[in-house]
């Protein structure tokens, strides 16, 4: 197994999101704890702009398969590109942003190539020789520390805001085209089309302070003091996954990473207890209150004010408290 | 249809977690455990497509011995039968170790869809599915918010849920296995009928050597990742904590939000 390091980075339409920057910026630091230069893989159809892109990284190679089958996204003509060039270059790891396309096809993969299957890592370190790595378990209410044992390919993918894309090394880089043969590459599911969730969308973006809350509200009947405290602050309501599947809040109201991402200047979060997949929607909001009745939940890691209670005792009385204070 | 369906069992994420002695996992003292939540919808998606079609739901689970509550549950709200991937030899496993065992077990029956849930909410590898699908040499689709089955074309309709509220529609070929996420449907409850019922079930139990596979192709030994320790996060690192009763704690919150924060 040579020592190489690649990152696959997702584009859409010639653009890549913060997340693969901050892919390649987790390639570049790993590259380095094993004494080579990052490579990096771009798949699809028309890829030159995003590959313009890349080549002012500081990578050794941006490897790029451009091919008509390639195009649209399925499982199957990634795996058939991916597998056999991970197959003959047998690189040490191979690193993805974490996102859901990535989930979709990463781990058979992993299979498809027996290569080791190291999802959704949020740091690593070197400790006695070898690498330890991060990852959430428990829905991010514990962290796990995690080692990788054996033989050959790892394939890792990192969680996003775990390595800040500005930290991204810029230099230079040769553009090729990845070694491999895209003539028998076929896709797995026919592509029928994508839709738009939700219809009337509410655009929380806009919002400048949120009210979010979480399974801890308890139900779609008692939400009475949270719209209460939403008036009283001039508040848009909001919500973390639970909610909406419960069917206790419209899809819209989601914040998430299947919902939408928000910065406004107050997130209050009552109830959730801050599952990444939230976090990951609001974590740039100026400030930040959490309630939840459990000390231990990870929204106090991102909070800035925190009250450990019940929101249904602690909701009324802030918004009292505020009514009081606005006079 | 027949359906198998792979359930997980695992600790109630809104309990009281401790940590182990050793520090490797959660201490399972007092620990309650329920069926996964997307592995629950996947379960009743099952049910549902059995229902219509006229088929059967074929429960699939690994783990220890108090994994059969988990199956008796399946099995009382309509699952026909549980296979039960019990050996100590398949414990430990990441999602390749998993996902080889399942897959092998599902192997020795016809089936023509395979469900899971889309993640598990202790490990969260979300790869067990695709893995099984990999092994079986079927289609697969993550994180799957609908289906519909298209009867005569033997193929099926499968909404995927993207990034930023958009879907995507495949039209995928069956047999495949679809990994189900959370919010698809509204899983049912057991009847005291369906609980009587599910004493008389079988589950029955396998070992790797009756699936042809060999101990060290499965659970720890099989597993290319080894958890060394688990810790909670730092608690309240950065964010100041408001003491006191509901009421005071307001009163300094609100405070803090205006004369500090200046957000009020």
């Amino acid at each position: 197994m040579s020592n190489r390091v690649w990152v696959v980075l997702q584009h859409r339409e010639g653009q890549l999101p913060r997340i693969a920057w901050e892919a390649a910026a987790a390639a570049q630091k790993l590259a380095a704890s094993l004494g080579v230069k990052a490579e990096a893989v771009l798949l699809g159809s028309g890829v030159g702009l995003a590959a313009a892109d890349v080549a002012k990284l500081d990578l050794a190679a941006v490897h790029v398969a451009d091919h008509d089958a390639l195009r649209v996204y399925t499982p199957g003509s990634y795996i058939g590109a991916l597998a056999p060039a991970i197959q003959a270059a047998a690189p040490a790891f191979v690193v993805f942003p974490h996102t859901y396309q990535t989930v979709d096809y990463m781990p058979r993969l992993a299979q498809a190539v027996g290569a080791g299957l190291l999802p959704e890592i949020t740091a690593f370190e070197e400790k006695d020789g070898g690498l330890l790595w991060t990852r959430p378990v428990m829905g991010g209410k514990l962290q796990s520390k995690v080692r990788v044992k054996g033989e050959g390919t790892v394939l890792v993918s990192v969680q996003s805001g775990s390595f800040p894309a500005d930290g991204v090394a810029r230099g230079e880089a040769e553009v090729k085209p990845l070694e491999v043969d895209l003539a028998g590459v076929q896709p797995d599911r026919e592509i029928l089309g994508y839709e738009e969730v939700g219809g009337d969308t509410v655009d929380l973006t806009k919002a400048d302070v949120i009210v979010a809350i979480g399974r801890g509200v308890g139900g779609a009947d008692k939400m009475a003091p949270v719209e209460a405290l939403a008036r009283a602050l001039g508040a848009e309501i909001a919500a973390s996954r639970p909610v909406i599947d419960n069917g206790w809040l419209p899809r819209d109201r989601q914040i998430g990473s299947s919902g939408q991402t928000v910065a406004p200047k107050l997130y209050l979060a009552a109830g959730i207890s801050g599952a990444i997949q939230h976090l990951v929607g609001m974590k740039g909001s100026s400030v930040i209150v959490a309630i939840n009745k459990d000390p231990g939940a990870p929204i106090f890691t991102v909070a800035h004010y925190g009250i450990v209670g019940d929101l249904h005792e602690v909701l009324p009385a802030l918004t009292e408290a505020i009514l009081a204070a606005k006079g | 249809m027949k359906i198998a369906v792979c359930i997980k069992q695992v600790p109630n994420t809104e309990a009281r977690l401790r940590v182990s002695r050793d520090g490797r996992w959660l201490d399972e003292e007092d620990l309650p455990f329920i069926i996964n939540e997307s592995d629950e919808y996947a379960l009743e998606e099952g049910l549902r497509i059995a229902e219509k079609t006229g088929g059967e739901v074929v429960v699939f689970s690994l783990g220890p011995e108090r994994v059969k509550e988990a199956l008796r549950k399946a099995l009382a709200v309509g699952a026909a039968r549980a296979v039960h991937l019990s050996d100590p030899a398949f414990l430990g496993g990441d999602a390749l170790a998993a996902g080889r065992a399942l897959a092998a077990a599902i192997a020795r029956d016809g089936f023509d869809l395979v469900l899971t849930g889309s993640q598990s909410d202790d490990v969260g590898y979300g790869g067990t599915g695709s893995v099984i699908a990999g092994h079986l040499g079927w289609p697969h689709v993550w994180l799957v918010m609908g289906v519909e089955l298209e009867e005569g074309n033997g193929s099926a309709k499968v909404t995927r849920e993207m990034e930023s509220g958009v879907n995507e529609v495949s039209r995928v070929r069956l047999p495949a296995v679809l990994e189900i996420q959370a919010g698809l449907n509204h899983p049912r409850y057991a009847s005291l009928k369906g609980i009587m019922a599910a004493k008389k079930k079988e589950i029955a139990a396998v070992t790797p050597a009756d699936l042809g596979l060999d101990a060290a192709q499965v659970g720890e030994a099989g597993s290319r990742l080894e958890i060394v320790s688990v810790s909670f996060p730092a608690s309240g690192k950065g964010a100041q904590m408001m003491s006191g009763d509901a009421k005071a704690a307001a009163v300094a919150l609100v405070e803090k939000l205006q004369k500090e924060a200046r957000v009020l």
